[in-house]
């Protein structure tokens, strides 16, 4: 099949598609013009910025606290780093200490967001393949740190969680325990999934060799996190630039090896994510043994907040080096805010990486490097 | 717990093309970051570039100013690609022109946008394409709502 297809290839004909905004497989409002020529991309053109909602603007509009809720809206399926840059980049800036246990609760509910974020990507792009099985059983997943995420701070999505200083609130009596029988359950998932979609043939002749992108090329354009990682870079901001207690805590960074085709290529892609889910698994279970330890303390309000310079913060969110640059002018508003998002770059490696692609895999390319609309356009 | 401070690096506009090239080439491979700070009293706007290098697991931070009322300044897109997009944000929400880009359009605002909304003395027009860009309070469109109490105010404040 695919070579009679190829054989149509030299029709020499260009015609234009038009995909998005509004398209079930484009991950939220983006809008991609598609030249091809039959199967084949020429190219496909991203345009951007349907989901533009001016954060760094409103940053500057609000005190420093009063902006917490808006760093939710950067990235709203993995919220609670944007929370953790945030406050960390004012807490730099305003020179803040943070109490020990604010830091565990910090790392605790940025890895169980992570988990949820990577069951999104996952199964959406198990989904975007084709295979709608996965998704169900992994959103099955998702709905249940959900539910741990509610009960420490009673949202589901856009948590606010996160403080200047500290963070909202303590644990709940009896959350610790729920969180490790989580873990416990979620241990067997995960291999489920590998048997179920990971290892599927299928899925693995429609992913490997796909839009592979090399080391220097994904440096190139900027890419982070699991996209970086998956072209065989080794480097993660968690380890690398340690912030909060992350040195405190044994985890391995999960590099693509190209297991089965190039390092690089979708699967990879695919693959670092599925490896994370451990990682940030062990991540928890230690923060929960070692938060016993912390004095009860969780957050250290600061009494005026009025910083003057800047200060860059990065965090390893779930698309990955999230970093917040702010500038403060002595005012209690930032008088500068700037957030630079993981999907931002891996959107601008599409339209090169797109080149030769058949129509059909663009959805995944889009889905292997998981973007996110809102987290593009702010 | 947080890294040691990168260092900050002053460069004058028509030097940075090179001063990027020879930064690249000592190894600071990734452009983290590019932000533009409109220093509206000062007549300036501060670019500030924030590099990494991944060989050496240390970052360096390049600010540039350029006056307000002409901001220019060279593109790097050239020396790292992640450029290409960062620069046309900035162009976009500040107005800043980066020369010898390969594409200077707007990226997320439309492309027929008036003025550069991220400028501290931007004042937004009172129509797009003939859509009002506000709207009155819905609570004045009750028939019971007292215009006398004015603005509303956040819930328990009096």
């Amino acid at each position: 099949m695919g070579e009679l297809i190829l054989a149509n290839e030299t029709t020499g004909e260009e015609m234009v598609l038009n995909m998005g905004p509004q398209h079930p497989s484009t991950h939220g409002v983006i809008r991609f013009v598609i030249k091809t020529d039959g199967e084949i991309m020429r190219e496909a053109v991203p345009d951007v910025g349907y989901l533009h909602r001016a954060i760094e603007h409103i940053a500057e509009k609000c005190t420093y606290e009063g902006f917490m809720p808006y760093t939710d809206r950067v990235d709203y399926v993995c919220a609670m780093p944007a929370n953790h840059a945030w406050a960390l980049a004012v807490e730099k800036l305003a020179g803040l200490e943070v109490p020990e246990r604010a830091e565990y609760l910090r790392v605790i509910t940025d890895e169980l967001n992570r988990i949820s974020s990577h069951c999104v990507a996952l199964g959406a792009m198990a989904m975007d393949i084709g295979a709608i099985t996965p998704f169900t059983y992994i959103l099955r997943e998702r709905e249940y740190v959900n539910e741990l995420l509610e009960m420490i701070c009673g949202a589901r999505l856009t948590y606010n969680y996160h403080r200047i200083g500290g963070v909202g609130w303590d644990m709940p009596a009896g959350w610790r325990d729920k969180v490790l029988a989580w873990c416990d359950h979620f241990a067997p998932v995960m291999d489920e999934f590998d048997r179920l979609i990971t290892n599927n043939a299928l899925f693995v002749a429609r992913l490997a060799n796909l839009a592979v992108i090399g080391a220097a090329e994904a440096i190139d354009f900027g890419l982070v996190g699991p996209n970086l990682r998956a072209s065989g870079v080794d480097f993660d901001v968690r380890r690398d630039v340690p912030y909060s207690i992350y040195p405190k805590l044994r985890f391995e960074v999960p590099v693509g090896r190209g297991i089965v085709g190039t390092v690089g290529d979708a699967w990879d892609r695919y693959w670092v994510r599925a490896q994370e889910w451990r990682q940030s698994v062990a991540m928890v279970r230690q923060c929960l043994e070692q938060i016993d330890a912390t004095e009860p303390e969780f957050w250290r309000a600061p009494k005026k907040l009025k910083p003057v310079g800047d200060a860059m913060a990065r965090v390893e969110a779930a698309r990955g080096d999230m970093s917040c640059y702010v500038v403060g002018d002595g005012g209690a508003n930032a008088y500068r805010a700037r957030f630079r998002t993981g999907s931002f770059n891996a959107m601008a490696i599409i339209r090169e990486k797109s080149r030769g692609l058949m129509v059909a895999d663009l959805v995944a390319l889009i889905a292997s490097l998981d973007v996110v609309a809102p987290e593009i356009d702010r | 717990m947080t890294a040691a401070a990168d260092e900050v690096v002053r460069v004058r506009a028509d030097e940075w093309r090179a001063t990027a090239e020879r930064l690249r080439a000592e190894g600071f491979d990734f452009l983290q970051n590019l932000t533009a700070v409109d220093w509206i009293k000062d007549e300036r706007i501060e670019l500030v570039y924030h590099l990494w290098s991944y060989a050496r697991r240390a970052g360096c931070v390049v600010k540039i100013d350029v006056p307000r009322a002409q901001p220019e300044a060279p593109s790097v897109a050239s020396v790292w690609r992640a450029a290409d997009w960062y620069e046309r944000e900035q162009f976009d929400l500040l107005g800043v022109v980066f020369a010898g880009h390969p594409d200077l359009r707007r990226i997320l605002m439309p492309d027929d946008w008036p003025g550069h909304p991220m400028r501290k003395d931007y004042v937004e027009a009172t129509s797009y394409r003939g859509m009002p860009t506000t709207r009155a309070n819905t609570l004045e469109l009750l028939p019971i709502w007292d215009k006398s109490r004015g603005e509303t105010k956040p819930d328990g404040a009096k």
